[in-house]
């Protein structure tokens, strides 16, 4: 039982901040702030009107604390979990909660990193662990690679399949003007690139960019007096399954199942019932697990799934719109990205690689290795 | 204060489970923990169990053998690419490791290994590392107890 209302909040207000390499200096709060200020000119909001704030960086250990004063405000409620790429996927969850109790009235949700310019290892400090750093593992594509060896062993998925994820990936990245990536790519090439962890190759990993952004959520009645039509919030899912990849119970079942489940039993929804599917795809083998373990088909079916352009821009399912964190851009933690593609794609305002005609979006952020997943089902005013 | 009940001194802990575990391999040894009411192992090594909640754990020493269920070769921008492994140990925890004495890529998710504990000398604490094992009745497992 979920103590959250379907449609009782909207996402009012998106927007990215820079992306990509960002000026010289920029700190991931100055990203935040920029992307706040952008998703309020989005929906017509004012500073002023914040009074709950959610947040999450690699960068900063008490990220609510330095975006409250960096923004001057002093909110009601503030939330800086951080559970890896899908804390802003949780952070929805948390400020839905603070809306329907009247903890706040509008909330944002934002996100920095600068993490191209600084460099990984110095935006995101790798604790030790006695019990797996002494061997080596190369965090966190290591770990993916172990689960992908799972899935080729149990289910004959092959590197072409995986390879599919991102060719594909870099289909729809093309029709977006501010994807990092500007030129195709073919499985060939990404079989032939450089070898990172077996399975992958370097074309089978996320990109490592700058980037943040904003998500302004608020009461659905509040929202409907706003500038953009208000993208509904219908479901919230959860679900944390193991911190280290030696304590996941089976390589090939994650959290998205469970989170899955409860996002779909909340929105009344299924997924023959989604018309847009944004997953947080940090390696290939991410993408054929979330589209498993949310529905869209059978466990171990993936890899077959997405071969021929099936979730490429002209295949039947639209998948990872915006190019994903393969070729879009992936600042380190990026479910934030997948709420803004999805409330975009609602609101029909993507141009080239608009889906026509939806009504409904899941977008489904994935942290640490496989470790926290949490979806969230977005609607128009029509499957209210 | 006067009359004031004494409060009852804590039990403190006086070997985190990191130490005995160390100490173990040490001696050359892989432990891991027992909960007898569970009735089942528990990896890594804790102050509470993860499925009782109870900080009755009992220390067993693994006979050192067990099952590839996972494997990568990672490779290093400088170096010689490795193998990472996850293997499950016959007595039901599963444990990140590699696999020795054949090449990385050579590891096949499904292949019997056993116990390797290496030392790597100087700083760097004692680690265990799995080779390939083929059943048989004539060599005993490396790591068992004395």
């Amino acid at each position: 039982m979920n103590g959250l209302q379907r449609g009782s909040t909207a996402i009012a207000g998106v927007a990215e901040s820079d992306l990509g390499a960002v000026a010289e200096g920029m700190s991931a709060i100055d990203l935040m702030a920029q992307g706040i200020q952008r998703a309020l000119a989005d929906c017509g909001l004012r500073l002023s009107d914040i009074d709950g704030l959610l947040c999450a960086t690699a960068q900063s250990r008490t990220s609510g604390l330095s975006l409250a004063e960096y923004l001057g405000i002093s909110p009601a409620f503030i939330d800086s979990t951080i559970l890896g790429g899908s804390s802003f996927m949780f952070h929805v969850a948390h400020a839905q909660a603070a809306l329907q109790l009247g903890l706040c009235q509008v909330a944002v949700i934002a996100y920095g990193s600068t993490q191209r310019t600084i460099g990984r290892r110095q935006a995101s400090v790798r604790e030790y662990n006695p019990y797996e750093t002494p061997f080596r593992p190369f965090l966190p594509s290591t770990a993916y690679a172990l689960a992908a060896s799972r899935h080729m062993h149990q289910f004959g998925t092959t590197r072409e399949q995986l390879a599919a994820v991102a060719v594909a990936a870099r289909e729809w990245a093309l029709l977006n003007p501010v994807a990092w990536e500007k030129k195709p790519l073919t499985i060939a090439e990404v079989l032939s690139a450089r070898m990172i962890s077996y399975p992958f190759t370097v074309r089978d990993i996320c990109l490592v960019t700058d980037g943040g952004g904003a998500v302004i959520m608020t009461t659905a009645e509040r929202a409907r007096s706003l500038k953009k039509p208000p993208i509904y919030v219908l479901g919230c899912g959860q679900a944390i399954t193991h911190a280290n990849i030696s304590s996941m119970p089976d390589l090939t079942v994650t959290g998205a199942l469970p989170s899955g489940r409860a996002a779909y039993d909340m929105a009344r929804l299924g997924p023959d019932n989604i018309d847009v599917v944004e997953l947080y795809d940090a390696f290939t083998i991410n993408t054929i697990l979330f589209l498993e373990d949310l529905g869209f088909c059978p466990k171990g079916e993936g890899g077959r799934f997405v071969e021929g352009g099936r979730i490429a821009p002209k295949g039947s399912l639209p998948v990872n719109t915006n190019g994903g964190g393969l070729s879009y851009c992936h600042p380190g933690m990026y479910g934030l990205f997948l709420l803004i593609e999805a409330t975009r794609q609602l609101r029909g305002e993507r141009g080239e690689r608009q889906v026509a005609d939806c009504e409904t979006a899941i977008a489904h952020g994935n942290g640490g290795v496989l470790s926290s997943q949490s979806t969230v089902i977005v609607g128009t005013a029509a499957t209210l | 204060m006067l009359g004031a009940a004494m409060e009852p001194a804590m039990d403190r802990t006086k070997e985190s489970p990191l130490a005995v575990y160390q100490a173990h391999l040490d001696k050359g040894e892989l432990a891991y923990q027992w909960n007898p009411e569970a009735n089942r192992a528990v990896f890594y090594p804790r102050v509470i169990c993860p499925f009782t909640g109870s900080d009755r754990l009992e220390w067993r020493v693994s006979a050192g053998l067990g099952t590839v269920y996972a494997t990568t070769v990672t490779h290093p921008r400088e170096g010689a690419p490795y193998n990472v492994a996850l293997i499950d140990c016959d007595e039901g925890f599963r444990l990140m490791t590699r696999v020795e004495d054949i090449p990385p890529e050579a590891v096949r998710i499904g292949m019997r290994v056993r116990l390797r504990v290496h030392r790597p000398g100087g700083e760097e604490p004692a680690y265990p590392v799995f080779v390939p094992w083929t059943d048989s009745p004539r060599a005993g497992p490396v790591g068992e107890p004395a």
